[in-house]
């Protein structure tokens, strides 16, 4: 896997937090809170007349506004990705006809969500993320799946709760495109566990979880090299 | 008037001003393009739609979708209400506890849904007449049929609330609601669609779907391949096959597109 580059950051030589209109407008938008040194700026940045921040190379900024909402499930896709590729590979053997099926289909449909993430955020996107799967047995069958159970839950929940965040609709109407399919493989998964639990995660309202990104990025750091910063996303 | 110094006092109560504004930009735009002796004088009014459209006094959208969910939502509560009722339906134990789950979540909707529109001083529409059994016959007799419509509502479901999203994208409390509906309606359509023994998900326009002619309206429009800038997402990365790049991604309905198939069981 190729080696995540840093991002390109900008650094407020006045340490004002204001350098230019746009900027103070972006902080605005962004809600910001510090003012910040280490802004990294992931769209339409063509200055390099500004130094670039020798901060933690492993450190992926997930960016401001919508750009940064996609490059955020397209860090989950990457990790839910890069799992069922290691399923295929490792692990086939385990399981029944129908079930490799399922695993064969899961690996291209987070493949085609991550390759399809990618090519539209184009230059915003951020950097081929290390996946650490160090803790995952691909020679237990129950270890893998409960593993996709989690993964399936947390990205169902993590597109409901970033759906609110988007600003442009067909972004949206987008990310509602993938999220069903995710809660699609949440339930089969569910119930090659326990047959029946396919909507467990609802609550008495009939209502499946909505995290925050903050949250789905803690759940997701014990898998992922790479330290994601959402300090930018929408709020 | 100095519309960037308003906006800059109610930032003082309203924090997100400029996010909710943002989502009006094409009101602004609007803006922009009036004459600009006409923007002038046209600025308290428009400025004042701006404010309103930001802040919802316009809510009958959103009301209006809301009531379109809870029809469709009433018409599976319905349809499971009345299958498990239906005396040597469903018989399999791990299909009537699906089917009881299913049942409650869909009723539990209808409650939420009709809070909803009451929490926005709307009216929520009271439970339509249904007639399940107009084109499918053995529809409470025939435990295929019975499963077959079960999967074409929760398909459907699926795919009217995608269908809205981007309608409720200025209330992002309805809007989550929707969201976290619309990802258990896909639990559902999953677990019933693979009861038939299909896959979970769909491929093609309703290849791997398995219903009659008849029900082939929830399955147009799902073999699409564009993807918002993408016109063949099967091109991405290292290319993927048509049923890898339909399945992954569910394709929204449209109001009239759901009236129809609803209307096949009124």
């Amino acid at each position: 896997m190729e080696k995540p580059t840093q991002k390109q950051g900008q650094q407020d030589k006045a340490g004002t937090g204001i350098v230019v209109p746009q900027r103070r407008m972006f902080l605005r938008y962004a809600g910001a809170t510090a003012l910040a040194t280490t802004l990294l700026l992931t769209t339409s940045c063509d200055d390099d007349d500004d130094e670039t921040m020798p901060t933690d190379p492993e450190t992926v900024d997930l960016g401001s506004g919508d750009t940064g909402i996609l490059n955020y499930a397209y860090a989950l896709e990457q990790l839910e990705a890069a799992f069922y590729a290691e399923v295929v590979a490792k692990s086939l053997g385990m399981f029944s006809q129908t079930e490799q099926q399922i695993m064969q289909d899961l690996k291209g449909h987070e493949g085609i969500h991550r390759d399809f993430l990618k090519a539209a955020l184009g230059n915003a996107a951020i950097p081929d993320l290390e996946v650490d799967f160090s803790t995952i047995n691909f020679n237990d069958k129950n270890n893998i799946l409960a593993t996709a159970r989690t993964f399936e839950d947390l990205g169902v929940a993590a597109y409901n709760g970033a759906g609110q965040y988007l600003e442009n609709a067909g972004f949206l109407t987008l990310a509602g495109k993938i999220v069903s399919v995710e809660a699609r493989h949440a339930a089969v998964i569910r119930d090659l566990i326990s047959n029946g639990t396919f909507s467990d995660t609802a609550d008495n309202m009939g209502l499946d979880p909505a995290m925050m990104p903050a949250d789905v990025l803690q759940a997701a750091a014990p898998f992922i090299k790479n330290k994601i910063s959402a300090n930018n996303l929408p709020k | 008037m100095n519309i960037f110094k308003i906006i800059e006092e109610i930032e003082k109560f309203d924090p997100e001003v400029y996010g909710r504004l943002d989502s009006r930009r094409s009101a602004f735009k609007n803006l922009g393009s009036l004459g600009k002796k006409t923007a002038l004088a046209a600025m308290p009014l428009a400025l004042g739609s701006v404010f309103q459209k930001a802040y919802g006094q316009g809510n009958s959208m959103v009301l209006e979708i809301l009531n379109f969910a809870l029809k469709l939502e009433y018409l599976e509560r319905n349809f499971y209400t009345q299958g498990l009722a239906a005396s040597g339906l469903i018989t399999d134990s791990a299909a009537r506890g699906a089917f009881e789950k299913i049942q409650m979540h869909e009723a539990a909707h209808v409650d939420l849904l009709i809070t909803t529109i009451q929490s926005l001083n709307g009216t929520p529409i009271s439970e339509p007449t249904f007639n399940f059994g107009k084109n499918f016959a053995d529809w409470n007799t025939n435990y295929q049929t019975f499963l077959t419509l079960a999967q074409a509502f929760e398909d459907t479901g699926v795919r009217a609330y995608k269908g809205q999203a981007a309608n409720l994208i200025n209330n992002d409390t309805v809007l989550t609601v929707a969201l976290q509906i619309h990802s258990v309606e896909a639990r559902h359509a999953a677990h019933v669609r693979r009861m038939r023994s299909n896959k979970g998900w769909i491929e093609g326009a309703g290849d791997n779907s398995d219903v009659p002619a008849g029900a082939q309206p929830v399955y147009a429009g799902e073999n699409n391949v564009m993807q918002g800038s993408i016109n063949d997402v099967k091109t991405v990365g290292e290319g993927y096959s048509a049923a890898i790049a339909t399945g992954a991604f569910d394709e929204p309905l449209t109001k009239e597109q759901v009236a129809q198939i609803v209307s096949l069981f009124e």
